[in-house]
């Protein structure tokens, strides 16, 4: 099962399926395309592939990174630590990505700011040749586990288990392929009718940009074990 | 039945081990080769020791071999790797030619592994040349690049470039590293192993043995380097930091602890200047380790107050790693993969100068409750993130996407 369904079009008959759990390893790959200055930065957004967006803002959940890190994408750390740059690095900092219904927005909001501050200098500062932003993409493997979920009250016990490869395929990646923009668990609770509103809506309050995803697994667990008991 | 893998649970949690048995699962039936120069020395040795058990374990054939050479193939890859890292090296046409030979005396020797194989690593430039010899080969070529090419000597670059292009794929430890070439580029950075004799926790009689050893005094600060002895290492700027912060502190202690790898003939020539520099300071000591001396480089890391890495060039920078998982401070030089481990301020700091060294040894010494809070930062930043756990999970999912002829997304059955 692709538990991807759009909530307004799930009928009963199709409720109460199991929820098979998948996981996910990324893997980066160089674009070969780098900027030195915000021009340069601006010209290739504007026609970098979705992936490498994709990468720079919600990759950083899945590879080195450092958590108590003050910029929260890829182009806001740069501007500041390369570029010296702080006023665009807060404001590229401050882009939520759950904000937007698709990369494409993204992409046009990320121009904007870029632009904006372009207008504003008299001087583009340049980053030295070893600090150039690199932009990458990836390819992202989706495999099954040997786990299936048959009763949501499973999730109380099932979620603090999961690999955060799965939390990022279930909970980051599943609202890239919804059309309805929302994680597969949701997805899947909102097939028992009206019964989960309240965990479903107790999900989408967690943000996941802000955080790790090991303290992000840890909400979302707080948030199932709130669960009642079912009664059926 | 036991398996090793299952042992590394401990440390990474058993969600990180269940992941890669399913992810290793689909791959299973396959046969993967390794190429190297080494078997002692250096990181790429020591990784392999352990990637190699580890991938059989979750049922990947895979074996490891080392090309032979003589010490004039050995003199050749070594100006070759200080060409790639930047050296403006002229490598003469006669260590050229030996380089060829030996790479097509090694294909005739490999030739059946290697044909057979699904999916070839290369490592590094020395067994570069490989793969022209192996002309029915039937799996996917990987050349894995360990070091810095991204200021590479032109027409030394150019040389190896005839060779690599070919490749199915490159890896490259950083974005930074890697140049243009036609083929996917991935980038994946290396690990450690911590259940390795480098990285285990040692038995406190055998941490304290290092001391008597060495002649070193526990109750006085110790600054740490360990590294070949190779000038982008700065061994050297590491004396003139230790000799700048020790005007200050003077019960400081220093150890520069080197390696011994078989592929890298200039060691010697700077061992000998880090000796001169060294000369007319006691409490400095140049220790020339032999290429299996895991335990003792364990209990000098262990040992350390804070450990130093200033690298003017770094490849990746393990000992680094080696250094954060042992629950130290580092400060290393800005550089390379040092930059991706040492956060300033977090998990130490980085320096672009002796003087800059010898300021955040003095800083560090002064402040032991900011010492200590960054080692506790240093090793669960390297646990989340630099064991070599994380490094078979890049692999296998490289595997697939090459099975999958690099498709952004690849959905397993």
């Amino acid at each position: 099962m692709k538990p991807t369904q759009n909530l307004n079009t799930i009928s009963p008959a199709e409720a109460s399926v199991t929820f098979q759990v998948k996981d996910c390893a990324l893997i980066a790959k160089a674009t070969g395309k780098r900027a030195r200055t915000l021009k340069d930065l601006r010209d290739i957004l504007e026609t970098i592939g979705p992936e490498s967006l994709f990468y720079h803002f919600w990759g950083s959940l899945l590879r080195p990174r450092f958590e108590d890190q003050e910029y929260h994408n890829d182009f806001a750390s740069w501007s500041a630590h390369s570029l010296n740059d702080k006023p665009v690095a807060e404001r590229l900092g401050i882009v939520d990505p759950l904000e937007f219904d698709n990369l494409d927005e993204l992409r046009v909001e990320l121009m904007d700011i870029i632009d904006e501050r372009i207008d504003e200098l008299e001087m583009l500062p340049t980053a030295s040749r070893d600090r150039q932003f690199e932009f990458i993409s990836s390819d992202i493997v989706v495999f099954a586990t040997h786990r299936t979920i048959k009763d949501p009250q499973d999730l109380k016990t099932v979620i603090p288990e999961l690999s955060l490869g799965s939390i990022f395929y279930h909970f980051i990646d599943g609202r890239r392929r919804s059309d309805a923009a929302i994680d597969d668990f949701s997805a899947w609770l909102a097939t028992f009718k009206n019964k989960y509103q309240d965990v479903i809506k107790g999900i989408a309050e967690i943000d996941p940009y802000f955080s790790s995803l090991t303290k992000f697994r840890e909400a979302l667990t707080k948030e199932f074990v709130k669960m009642r008991p079912s009664t059926v | 039945m036991s398996h090793l893998i299952d042992s590394y649970a401990s440390i990474t949690g058993p969600d990180v081990i269940e992941q890669l048995r399913q992810l290793a699962k689909p791959l299973q039936g396959l046969k993967v080769v390794h190429v190297n120069s080494t078997k002692l020395g250096g990181g790429v040795a020591e990784i392999l020791n352990k990637m190699i058990p580890l991938m059989n374990d979750l049922g990947i054939e895979t074996s490891w071999e080392v090309v032979q050479g003589n010490p004039e193939f050995y003199a050749c890859t070594k100006m070759m790797h200080n060409a790639i890292q930047g050296n403006q090296v002229q490598i003469p046409e006669k260590l050229l030619k030996v380089y060829e030979k030996t790479n097509a005396e090694n294909a005739e020797q490999l030739r059946d592994t290697l044909t057979a194989a699904d999916i070839v690593f290369i490592h590094d430039p020395q067994p570069a040349a490989l793969l022209k010899h192996i002309d029915d080969r039937q799996g996917k070529w990987i050349w894995r690049c360990h070091i810095d090419a991204s200021k590479p000597y032109s027409p030394v670059w150019k040389y190896l470039r005839k060779d690599v292009q070919h490749y199915d794929a490159s890896i490259f430890s950083l974005a930074g590293f890697a140049r243009a070439l036609p083929n996917p580029i991935y980038l994946i950075p290396p690990s450690i192993d911590p259940l390795n004799d480098k990285n285990i926790e040692l038995p406190e009689d055998e941490r304290r043995a290092v001391y008597e050893t060495f002649n070193l005094d526990p109750d006085r600060p110790l600054i740490v380097q360990v590294s070949r002895f190779d000038r982008f290492k700065d061994p050297v700027g590491v004396i003139q930091s230790f000799k700048s912060a020790k005007r200050f502190i003077p019960g400081l202690q220093l150890v520069l602890a080197g390696g011994e790898a078989s592929d890298d003939p200039e060691g010697d020539i700077v061992l000998e200047e880090v000796r001169t520099a060294a000369a007319d300071e006691p409490d400095i000591h140049v220790l020339l380790l032999p290429g299996d001396a895991h335990r003792t480089i364990n209990a000098l890391q262990s040992a350390a107050t804070i450990i130093i890495q200033k690298s003017l060039r770094e490849g990746f920078g393990l000992t680094v790693t080696e250094g954060m998982w042992k629950q130290k401070p580092v400060i290393g030089g800005d550089t390379g993969g040092i930059r991706l481990q040492v956060i300033n301020h977090h998990t130490g700091f980085l320096v672009n100068s002796p003087a800059g060294a010898a300021l955040r040894i003095r800083y560090l010494l002064k402040n032991q409750d900011k010492m200590f809070e960054m080692g506790i930062k240093a090793k669960e930043f390297v646990r989340e993130n630099f064991l070599i756990t994380r490094h078979i999970r890049e692999y296998l999912t490289l595997m697939h996407a090459l099975v999958f002829d690099s498709k952004h997304r690849i959905e397993l059955k």
